[in-house]
């Protein structure tokens, strides 16, 4: 972007501006650190300037917003247009419950669901398995049939909202209740829109529930998003995540390049079960963290839509324009958030936002004060998603695209963002892609690596977290959500009760023939879809699949 | 009289919960501060955990948990250990962990439970203090 002489003039100046000005300043007044370092540790400058992004081109690296390679942004308008979605993740209880928790927030002003589904859920268990003693909607919403998504949804209309589902062994099975669901309500599976997450491999790598070994549950995952690509054709058939690699504790650039390299693993095993690339992969999504370092999260997204639009058109040479752009849901980092002082954890999700916001989040949760210690509260809740409001509708931010574009920092940043994550995706596909990786235990231990060297810093005060190793003061607890203990009951009742109503010799076909099919090579969407509208369980699906491909055992590393 | 054992601790995670972050930290900060560790990976269910505590020989076994299930998960560690007469192995425990929650898993028998924001070295000064090898 700058001429070689107008360079060698900035190098010049630089080297006088340090002789002359800078020196007599770090001597009358020393700087606080011998080295500056992001939250992540990559080192940042004093100063930058044109120097630092003197290759920079600005069609072939940064481009138009909404135009390869999406550096700027997915969209031509961006948030003029339309502001990002507001998706709260929230489950607590019963159906009944987070029912009411939905209505609450949409009346509010939020624009899109998003379900937490309790452990047992998560897991393929029901609620009266022994496993789930004492889980049973602590953690999110307890769904174990048909009946309790009916009621998720009652009152909801499933044409007009779209759905997030953090879901991933059973994401399926989900999927599946969400389709028959809508179906009762009328609207048809051409018209339903959300996300699964159904991303395996970073629950291997990070978030950890799993059910399956990988393999079978790559299988499962290319079957859903061969089914949506005929079928379900406005549904996000994987988010392919970043946040939980973060959360376990990652940097941003491990979060940046094992995201992008689950990526390539599923586009990879759609394309060798025969799929045209540009088939199914407009239709994939990523998720990623939003953490408390600011420019590192900026030029994190960035980094990610550039790299991301180069491997589709150039390794996978996808044709259609949305194959190559990677859109994003973004969440604020529960693990940057305190149990000390719980108050300013509202700041700390305030900073994160308007980081995800200005790297051109398409979708956005905010954290609540309280999540450090439980399920938010309705009060809690309510001044996070404000914090969304008042970043679209007051602070101006939303009024130009990708402003940041240009900051000699923030341009060099995404620079060095991209090049260390290839390093790493360079090294996992020496490896023999990330499968191989994992089951070295290669990505789990970079970040276990990385979260022990970041609680070494926070004892020994090498960074500060204010309230927990700096200005510490006593706080009065703030009031946090209980979950009934009937809860439990209440649930297990309903699930006798649905095991009771139902067709029992149905279901059992229907298991069976789900057990054929899981045993061959058919696609086995719509099997599931005919197990759930006979009101088959959760556990019940799922203990097909783990009878037939086997468990997958935690190996324990540390 | 030989000479003392090293204090061997299990860190361990009950129930469906995946939050494993803390509890690898602290087995390895429990590592490097020269115990002997043994971590059990996820989804263990009480009866698994108290078996392994056995088998192995633990001195203690320091509970992982951060789905809300901590006030079944963890006195019923307690109680199978006293059931299968091994409630000389110490009990401790972390995770999301409500403060009001502190006070009854105590009464049950946890020793000490650790919320977010502690630091690894008043974890390992405590386990120091509060954990001898059993005979």
């Amino acid at each position: 972007m700058f001429n070689k002489e107008k360079i060698e003039a900035i190098i010049k100046e630089r080297q006088r501006w340090e002789e002359e000005i800078l020196q007599d300043s770090l001597e009358t007044l020393p700087e606080s650190r011998n080295t500056f370092t992001t939250i992540s540790g990559l080192g940042v400058k004093r100063l930058y300037t044109p120097e630092d992004i003197k290759d920079l081109d600005y069609e072939r690296d940064l481009g138009f917003p909404g135009q390869y390679p999406f550096t700027r942004g997915i969209h031509p308008t961006m948030y003029r247009a339309r502001v990002w979605t507001m998706r709260m993740f929230s489950g607590l209880g019963t159906a009944e419950d987070t029912n009411r928790r939905f209505k609450y927030l949409l009346e509010h002003g939020e624009t899109g669901l998003s379900i937490a589904f309790h452990f047992p859920t998560l897991m393929g268990y029901c609620s009266d398995d022994p496993m789930a003693r004492g889980e049973v909607g602590k953690c999110g919403v307890a769904v174990d049939t048909l009946k309790d998504m009916e009621i998720l949804f009652d009152g909801i209309p499933m044409d007009k909202i779209t759905t997030s589902m953090t879901i991933n062994p059973p994401a399926a099975v989900l999927l599946a209740m969400y389709i028959v669901t809508a179906e009762k309500q009328g609207v048809s599976k051409k018209e339903i829109g959300g996300t699964i997450q159904n991303d395996m491999l970073k629950e291997f790598i990070a978030q950890k529930t799993f059910m399956l070994p990988p393999e079978p549950s790559l299988r499962i995952i290319v079957d859903t998003i061969e089914y949506c690509a005929k079928e379900v054709p406005k549904w996000n058939t994987i988010s392919i995540s970043g946040y939980h690699i973060r959360e376990a504790g990652s940097t941003a650039v491990q979060e940046l390049a094992f995201t992008l390299a689950d990526g390539l693993t599923y586009v990879q095993a759609c394309v060798d079960r025969g799929m045209d690339v540009d088939e199914f992969a407009p239709r994939l999504s990523f998720f990623f963290n939003a953490h408390i370092d600011f420019f590192e999260e900026i030029a994190k997204y960035r980094a990610a839509r550039r790299m991301w639009a180069r491997f589709m058109r150039e390794r996978f040479g996808a044709k259609n324009p949305r194959s190559w752009m990677l859109r994003f849901h973004t969440q604020t980092a529960g693990c940057s958030l305190t149990a000390q002082q719980p108050y300013n954890n509202i700041i700390r999700t305030a900073y994160e936002a308007m980081a995800a916001v200005l790297g051109g989040t398409q979708s956005l949760h905010t954290n609540s004060l309280d999540e450090v210690l439980a399920l938010p509260t309705e009060e809690a809740v309510t001044i996070a998603l404000r914090t969304q409001q008042i970043l679209a509708e007051e602070t101006g931010v939303i009024n130009t695209i990708d402003p940041l574009a240009g900051s000699y920092f923030v341009e060099a940043l995404t620079d060095k963002m991209e090049e260390e994550a290839m390093r790493y995706i360079d090294k996992i596909e020496a490896m023999g892609g990330m499968i191989a990786a994992i089951e070295k235990g290669y990505p789990q231990m970079e970040i276990a690596d990385a979260a022990y060297r970041f609680q070494r810093d926070i004892d020994k005060v090498n960074r500060t977290l204010v309230g927990v190793n700096k200005y510490i003061t006593d706080h009065p607890p703030v009031e946090i959500l209980r979950i009934d203990p009937e809860v439990e009951r209440r649930q297990i009742a309903r699930l006798q009760e649905v095991r009771q109503k139902r067709d029992n010799k149905k279901v059992k076909e229907r298991l069976q023939q789900l057990r054929h099919a899981a045993q061959g090579k058919e696609n086995l969407m719509p099997y599931i879809i005919e197990c759930v509208r006979e009101y088959a369980t959760i556990q019940e699906i799922c203990d097909v699949f783990r009878e037939v491909f086997g468990r997958y055992q935690d190996p324990g590393l540390f | 009289m030989g000479e003392e054992r090293k204090v061997r601790i299990m860190i361990a995670k009950p129930g469906l919960d995946g939050h494993d972050r803390g509890a690898r930290v602290i087995a390895r900060a429990l590592r490097d501060a020269g115990f002997e560790v043994i971590y059990t990976g996820l989804h263990q269910s009480p009866e698994q955990i108290v078996a392994a505590a056995i088998q192995e020989d633990v001195d203690a076994v320091g509970l992982s948990n951060l789905s809300g299930a901590h006030t079944y998960l963890f006195p019923r560690v307690v109680e199978l250990l006293r059931e299968q007469g091994a409630d000389d192995i110490v009990v401790f425990g972390g995770g999301i962990i409500p403060d009001e929650d502190i006070p009854k898993l105590k009464e049950a028998g946890i020793k000490e439970v650790f919320t977010p924001g502690t630091l690894l070295e008043d974890i390992i000064k405590w386990v120091k203090e509060n954990i001898k090898p059993r005979r």
